[in-house]
């Protein structure tokens, strides 16, 4: 039986098959390729990574690719009493240390760059998302 | 702690969307080709109209979107060389590998499956 | 692997596609859009019934809530965004968009 408190590796040596102990910190990075409000996906990444600190888990990062990197956007200004996506983002960075990523070619292309970025986000290279692949435990990807 | 494993992950890109019609192919080829740099175990895989991203003959000309086939070919320059097209979504296209840009390995949806289950990371372009 | 759909059957064959790669014990998360496949008596139950005999099937229950689903294929088990981690920290995650 593994340890608990530590991640147990297949001897094959894949991290693919490993078993998380309960009460283990999983280490998680999140990948979201939609805009808000058009498609869900930002909205269902969101609940999640809350659900998942809440449960004592480690969001290390969501990563914006495609049309994601528009969830940033601090000019965004939906009705009062609609839910404000950008500050979602926002809070889960100063509150919870989650880093909140642009990625730089997508962001240009769709004309994010720092003068309209929300407070907490950061814009910055596809390499930044191969190193958040590496080294957490899950990478999930939310999408339309 | 565990005992020391190198770093190296099994990633696996996933194309499922057709070029041009979408950004996704080629957003997920950027990235692909970005990792690449980074000495881990990738792999993609083509599925559905993802088969059609491989397809030769393709002149983005008239629609004045950069075309991007030919950007496959270099891949293995890249030191990607796993390429696995998912053998009924070239049947039902009524495609062969001879219609591909690249030399691609052929299997069936259960292998590619097992593949998947052996994987780190699954990315879905 | 932890597969997740999250689009209607009845609008794409990601579904369908999905199912052609999972191995028997992959656990299956519907969400958004995508517990529509989950709901009691349409076209998808026989498939939904079938894939039960060798994965569990699992539907976000706000997204069956938002959308007013009431009752699901028999054996689909409700999961909320805490159950949705717990898929997580157990299964990589192959999700299909």
């Amino acid at each position: 039986m593994p340890e608990p408190g530590y991640l147990s590796m297949r001897s094959s040596g894949s991290f693919a098959s490993q078993i998380i102990n309960q009460g283990t910190i999983v280490n998680i990075g999140i990948l979201l390729k939609e805009g808000p409000y058009n498609h869900q996906a930002s909205d269902t990444a969101y609940k999640f990574a809350e659900a998942a600190i809440a449960k004592g888990h480690k969001v290390d990062a969501v990563f914006l690719y495609n049309d994601g990197v528009t969830n940033v956007n601090k000019l965004m200004d939906p009705p009062q009493d609609d839910r404000h996506i950008a500050d979602r983002w926002s809070k889960l960075s100063k509150q919870h240390g989650v880093e909140v990523l642009a990625c730089i070619a997508a962001s240009k292309r769709r004309g994010i760059n720092d003068d309209i970025l929300i407070e907490g986000g950061e814009i910055t290279g596809l390499g930044t998302l191969t190193d958040i692949a590496i080294r957490n435990d899950r990478l999930v990807t939310f999408g339309d | 702690m565990a005992e020391e494993q190198t770093n190296i992950k099994k990633i696996m890109h996933v194309m499922r969307h057709a070029p041009h019609g979408t950004i996704y192919t080629y957003e997920g080829l950027e990235m692909i080709l970005i990792m690449a740099a980074y000495e881990q175990d990738i792999s993609i895989a083509f599925i559905g109209d993802g088969v059609y991203a491989l397809k030769k003959g393709q002149d983005t000309a008239g629609i004045d979107i950069k075309g991007f086939a030919k950007t496959f070919m270099a891949l293995d320059g890249y030191d990607v060389e796993k390429l696995y097209v998912d053998a009924a979504s070239l049947a039902e296209r009524g495609l062969t590998e001879d219609d591909l840009v690249v030399d691609v390995e052929v299997l069936s949806s259960g292998e590619i499956g097992r593949l998947m289950g052996e994987q780190d990371v699954v990315l879905p372009h | 692997m932890l597969y997740t759909i999250n689009t209607s059957p009845f609008e794409n064959s990601t579904m369908e596609t999905a199912l052609r790669f999972i191995q028997p014990g992959d656990p299956v998360l519907f969400l958004e859009d995508g517990v529509y496949a989950v709901q009691a008596g349409n076209r998808f139950s026989e498939t939904i019934s079938s894939l039960l005999d060798k994965n569990p099937v699992y539907a976000l229950t706000p997204d069956l809530e938002a959308r007013g689903i009431g009752s699901v294929t028999d054996g689909v088990s409700g999961v909320d965004y805490g159950g949705f981690v717990d898929l997580v920290e157990e299964h990589q995650p192959n999700s299909w968009l």
